[in-house]
């Protein structure tokens, strides 16, 4: 799972009001090398949470990321490459996501999340 | 015609590891799931700019949807319920994310972040309660309902479906409409009995001038998607709902509390009602026995 998909999710259990961002344990994080596109990263940074997508990239040990931006950034082509990195070609392989409301562990196995909630959460 | 899958088990079970495989090694299936996919994503009339856009993709199974997905220039996000399906996905190294999750449970992601959706041959599963638990309109109404929040404004989702008999086929449009979606049912080729093809086509919030229903493919004459698009004008929702909380569900399993009964009972006193005293019985639970 890379973190675009990480940023898009949320928690979804019952009576949870505030289920972003899952906390990202990492257990295991691979790399695999994707072409870049400039205009999509362009897209999806004005969707990003930063706040969350910097924590979970620090979480999977990418530290190269600033804690404030503004769209300014997105000139530098050095940012973009980081930020594509972080994006698309960093993977959860194995670990969890943690539901920051109930403490809930979503296991990843083999870099996929298992987000099946038990029949007393839905 | 042969039986239809999900009378005969669960989708988390049917497709076990031996069920996924053979599913993913017929040629037969690849060539018509791409078919399926390719004709899905026509639907989806993404703006044709060459930006790559996230899409999501219900029910992928092993990825074959999401690989014309892929070959198309997007990334997408892919949702099942299967277990050795998305083993098979990842062992074919999809460029796609996955995510073993329950589409009846709802989609856990965040509003108006997806600018397409696409499902083959999925939602209908949704018609059938594989557990005590389940209530398929409730589960219908948990995924459209997710779905709506989480696609962009004026986003498309394109199911394409294979619906049992013309009850399920109003469940589950009933159900997208009451979400809030916009949009009606296009058939392809709908005089033919093995190649017609259903997709449900939605729209999610504003309506744009594009968005009218795509014709079938292979209709003659008169269109098989004009009542439904007729109908669209009526069913589009203001934006403005697309943000509003999610309504909280009551629950009384206790009933209603002494406190409550006072409260009421206090109200119909300055009515002027005539209400028996308060005493130590009041709103206290029978005995079992009753």
């Amino acid at each position: 799972m890379r973190l675009l998909t990480h940023n898009m999710l949320s928690s979804n259990i019952k009576g949870v009001t505030n289920g972003f961002p899952l906390r990202i344990e990492a257990e295991k994080v691979v790399e695999k090398t994707v072409e870049m596109n400039p205009d999509f990263l362009k897209k999806m940074f004005d969707k990003i949470q930063w706040k969350a997508f910097v924590d979970g990239s620090r979480a999977m040990g990418f530290t190269e990321l600033p804690e404030e931006v503004d769209s300014s950034v997105l000139e530098s082509d050095e940012f973009l490459s980081r930020f594509h990195h972080a994006l698309l070609e960093l993977h959860l392989e194995e670990g969890a996501l943690v539901c920051p409301e109930t403490g809930r562990r979503f296991p990843v196995n083999k870099g996929i999340p298992n987000m099946l909630l038990h029949e007393d959460e839905v | 015609m042969a039986s239809r899958p999900e009378l005969l088990a669960p989708p988390e079970v049917f497709y076990d590891d031996t069920e996924a495989r053979k599913y993913t090694s017929s040629s037969r299936i690849i060539e018509i799931q791409a078919m399926l996919s390719e004709r899905a994503l026509e639907l989806l009339a993404l703006p044709e700019d060459d930006v790559p856009k996230l899409l999501l993709d219900i029910g992928c199974g092993s990825g074959l949807s999401g690989e014309t997905l892929t070959e198309n220039g997007h990334h997408w996000i892919g949702l099942d319920i299967s277990p050795s399906m998305l083993n098979i996905a990842s062992e074919r190294e999809v460029e796609g994310d996955l995510l073993l999750g329950d589409m009846g449970q709802g989609l856990g992601l965040r509003p108006g972040v997806i600018d397409g959706a696409i499902s083959i041959s999925a939602v209908q599963w949704l018609c059938n309660a594989d557990k005590s638990s389940h209530n398929p309109r409730l589960r219908l109404k948990a995924f459209f309902t997710s779905l709506y929040r989480c696609l962009a404004n004026g986003a498309r989702a394109v199911f394409q479906l294979y619906p049992e008999n013309l009850d399920q086929r109003e469940l589950i449009l009933n159900a997208a409409m009451h979400a809030g979606f916009a949009g009606g049912i296009v058939v392809d080729f709908p005089h033919s009995s093995k190649r017609r093809k259903e997709f449900l086509v939605l729209t999610c919030g504003q309506r744009s001038t594009n968005t009218s229903v795509t014709k079938g493919k292979g209709e003659d004459g008169e269109s098989c998607s004009d009542d439904e698009s007729e109908d669209e004008e009526n069913k589009t929702v203001s934006i403005s709902d697309r943000h509003r909380p999610r309504k909280k569900q009551k629950h009384n399993k206790g009933g209603k509390g002494r406190e409550w009964i006072m409260r009421k009972k206090e109200q119909m006193r300055r009515r002027g009602n005539d209400v028996p005293p308060n005493t130590k019985y009041t709103g206290r639970k029978r005995k079992d026995r009753f």
